[in-house]
């Protein structure tokens, strides 16, 4: 049914639809709506039976989930941002006993400074915690992306985090097709998990496992997304099938068939970088798009297959491995190892800043022309940078960094303290 | 017709023998129907208490819930020397996560339970004192604020013992530990203001809250029992000495046990919805002095460079538990 909905509501209806048993929340921005969605909806007996368990953190959160996702019920929770970073012990430990627990990311920034704003570094700093990630492009992605998840997690007994930026989606309100009960139960069969605690078959989850096996468990974690690279598709095609469109899969392209410039990116800006890439290509400019859905398991064939005919490439991203460059970008340059392809990095809309059509014009005809430094940060405040750098270089005590930038960009009332 | 005399209590001791009760007041350990849960050939020390603990409040949990129960285990000791990988000592579903979330993964599993309609079957979790008093304690104090349908077992043994007794916040005043090494001129564990977790759940309001040694085995059985036979969150508190942690004899486990209730450091009670409403009385009062001497960890208190001033204060605090909880009966109080 076409509703006009705010994202967090959309993916709230979805996962009542996928019969949730135990939900366990913890406020934070920006996810927060979905869960106080999925609250009401338990209270109200709408959606039963379900558990919904308001815990006392994030590190609760997951455990609760890894309690019941371990006692055979389908499992949910939703996070973002230092929530996600509070629970990380848990969410590593989610993925090691193999529980196919599902979890939305809203994602956001991670501080200090805080930030609630919208980029990618919360899910991605949990690249190697064995979870899978799917990015979603809109709110019926992100829909369509939670029904297929809990699919995908129970076949492969595996967690996986649904991303949708925070705000950008969480808090849009756009049409959303929702789908209805029997579409979804059609799709998505009861839980029937590989172990369960029970009385009745009694077995220890969790033991200690020393040098002897450890490998061999970690391996199938990896075996396991490599399942999940077939898979994803499979289940893609499937929901097709039972819901009529197209969504999931591991990567997608645009305008990509003659293109000599490809851009690659994931999640909601791949809209804003379609609607450039139309302009430029009402221009004559051949300039193509690929949208990675799956960042893990990381597609290198299909990201290889993707780019090997064009020229260059840049990889936009919300997320920065400081010290390095970009996250997405060494996996990109890892796809397409061997083809002397000449690729990019742009780090772009950390902590929310905004992502325009004209910055990314600019900045894709300067890849075209091949004139990009091989990191670029889109939009960066070089004065602002260099006066700060000049500060410290002029004072010992050249105190907080965030507090003289704010200074710096006139955002801050208070007269300059470190001069 | 040879006759030998029957003792009511085992010489030295005031341990009713099974023999002379009814089949049903006999112990759960005793029977033959004890459901072994924390089975035989696991790697606990020589002595230790906490698998003797673990033993009789596990076994006692799956009588009361008619073997249909689940255990979440923090990590520890417990978790350690119970399931070494590929063997496990466990004969009813367990599970470990983490150091500091066995009572959520408690919460979660009871939540599992209840929307499967699996009623019958009850939870219980377990961990030590770093991993319920320190790391663990925000889990707990929200699985009990939620009054969550599950019974927390901690097996206090006042450090961290699996990773080389270092100091948790359950570690007594003076103790020595690897962190708080009898050096320097207040030598080991400081006086700090404690915290008393069986009054911090207490505080809570939960529907039970119980103190118990493993040198009153009985009495641990029938808490555990009692707690079984409530809904809502529990909370069992049980000292448990450790050998090689505190510097004693292995055989010396239930005897110290017995000393940290009879000087009063360890008071036994029981509380219902944040009242207490039975305590085990003192039988025979003894100074602290007996308790602290067969434990290497208080060594630096007596001898050539002793702290006499440190073990009146450990005294004063014993005496305090006892006027507080009425651990004397009037006369002896008074007398």
């Amino acid at each position: 049914m076409l509703k006009q909905i705010e994202g967090s509501k959309a993916v709230a209806e979805a996962i009542a639809l996928c019969r949730p048993e135990v939900i366990c929340a913890y406020p934070i921005s920006p996810q927060t709506h979905i869960v106080e969605a999925l609250g009401e909806m338990v209270k109200s007996e709408e959606l039963a039976p379900c558990e919904f368990i308001n815990v006392e953190s994030e590190f609760a959160a997951m455990s609760v989930a890894i309690g019941s996702s371990a006692a055979g019920a389908r499992s949910y929770t939703a996070t973002a941002s230092q929530g996600l970073l509070f629970m990380v012990e848990a969410v590593y430990n989610a993925a090691g006993l193999g529980l196919p627990i599902v979890m939305t990311v809203a994602n956001r920034a991670i501080g200090a400074p805080i930030n609630i704003w919208n980029d990618h570094s919360d899910s991605l700093s949990q690249r190697d915690s064995g979870w899978m990630q799917l990015f979603a492009e809109t709110n019926q992605e992100a829909v369509d992306l939670h029904i297929q998840a809990f699919k995908l997690a129970e076949e492969l007994s595996m967690p996986i985090m649904v991303c949708m930026d925070g705000f950008i989606l969480t808090h849009a309100f756009e049409r959303v097709d929702i789908p209805t009960q029997e579409q979804v139960d059609g799709y998505l069969p009861p839980f029937d998990p590989r172990q369960s605690l029970d009385p009745k078959e009694p077995i220890s989850i969790g033991a200690m496992v020393g040098p002897e096996a450890f490998m061999e468990v970690k391996y199938l974690a990896h075996a396991k997304q490599m399942q999940a690279l077939e898979l994803i598709p499979q289940l893609a095609a499937e929901f097709k099938q039972q819901f009529g469109r197209d969504s999931g899969g591991l990567v997608r392209t645009y305008r990509a068939d003659d293109a000599e410039t490809m851009i690659v990116a994931m999640g909601s800006v791949l809209g804003t970088v379609k609607d450039t890439v139309d302009e430029l290509r009402e221009q004559g400019h051949k300039i193509g798009v690929l949208g990675i859905i799956s960042y893990r398991p990381f597609p290198l064939q299909e990201v290889r297959a993707a780019l090997v005919n064009c020229k260059r490439f840049v990889v936009l991203e919300k997320s920065l491995a400081v010290g390095m460059g970009g996250i997405v970008a060494t996996d990109v340059r890892m796809a397409v190892s061997g083809t002397g392809l000449k690729g990019f990095t742009a780090i772009a809309g950390l902590g929310g800043r905004n992502i325009t059509k004209a910055s990314l014009h600019k900045l894709f005809l300067e890849a075209e022309q091949e004139k990009l430094e091989p990191v670029t940060f889109l939009d960066l405040d070089w004065d602002v940078v260099n006066k700060q750098l000049e500060r410290e270089k002029q004072n010992r005590h050249s105190g907080p960094i965030a507090e003289n930038i704010l200074y710096d960009k006139g955002m801050s009332t208070s007269a300059a303290k470190f001069g | 017709m040879s006759f030998q005399p029957v003792k009511f209590y085992q010489t030295g001791t005031y341990t009713v023998g099974n023999r002379l009760l009814g089949p049903d007041e006999r112990s759960v350990q005793s029977g033959e129907l004890r459901s072994n849960s924390i089975n035989s050939g696991h790697r606990a020390c020589q002595g230790c208490g906490e698998a003797l603990g673990a033993r009789y409040a596990i076994d006692a949990a799956m009588a009361e819930s008619n073997n249909q129960l689940i255990a979440v285990n923090a990590t520890g000791c417990l978790e350690v020397f119970s399931t070494p990988y590929p063997e496990s000592s466990w004969q009813l579903p367990w599970i470990h996560s983490l150091f500091g979330n066995a009572a959520a993964v408690a919460t979660g599993v009871a939540a599992a339970l209840k929307v499967k309609g699996k009623t019958e079957v009850r939870v219980v979790a377990q961990g030590g004192d770093g991993g319920t008093t320190d790391i663990g304690f925000g889990c707990l104090s929200g699985m009990f604020e939620r009054n969550d349908d599950v019974l927390y077992i901690c097996y206090d043994n006042e450090a961290y013992m699996n990773t080389g007794v270092q100091r948790s916040s359950a570690t007594p005043p003076t103790a020595r530990t690897a962190t708080t090494m009898p050096v320097g001129k207040e030598p080991g564990n400081v006086f700090g203001q404690g915290k008393n977790v069986p009054e911090i759940a207490m505080a809570h309001g939960i529907p039970y809250v119980a103190t118990a040694t493993v040198a009153d085995l009985r009495d641990l059985e029938y808490k555990v029992r009692k707690a079984m036979k409530m809904h809502g969150a529990r909370y069992i508190h049980i000292f448990v000495p450790c050998p090689l942690g505190w510097g004693s004899a292995s055989h010396d486990t239930i005897k110290l046990a017995r000393l940290a209730k009879e000087t009063g450091t360890f008071p036994v009670f029981e509380a219902e919805h944040g009242e207490v409403t039975s305590v085990l009385k003192i039988r025979k009062k003894q100074p602290i002095e007996e308790y602290l001497k067969p434990q290497k960890r208080f060594a630096h208190l007596f001898g050539k460079h002793a702290h006499p001033e440190m073990v009146e204060h450990l005294q004063a605090i014993a005496d305090r538990n006892i006027r507080k909880y009425g651990l004397l009966d009037e006369e002896k109080a008074h007398g």
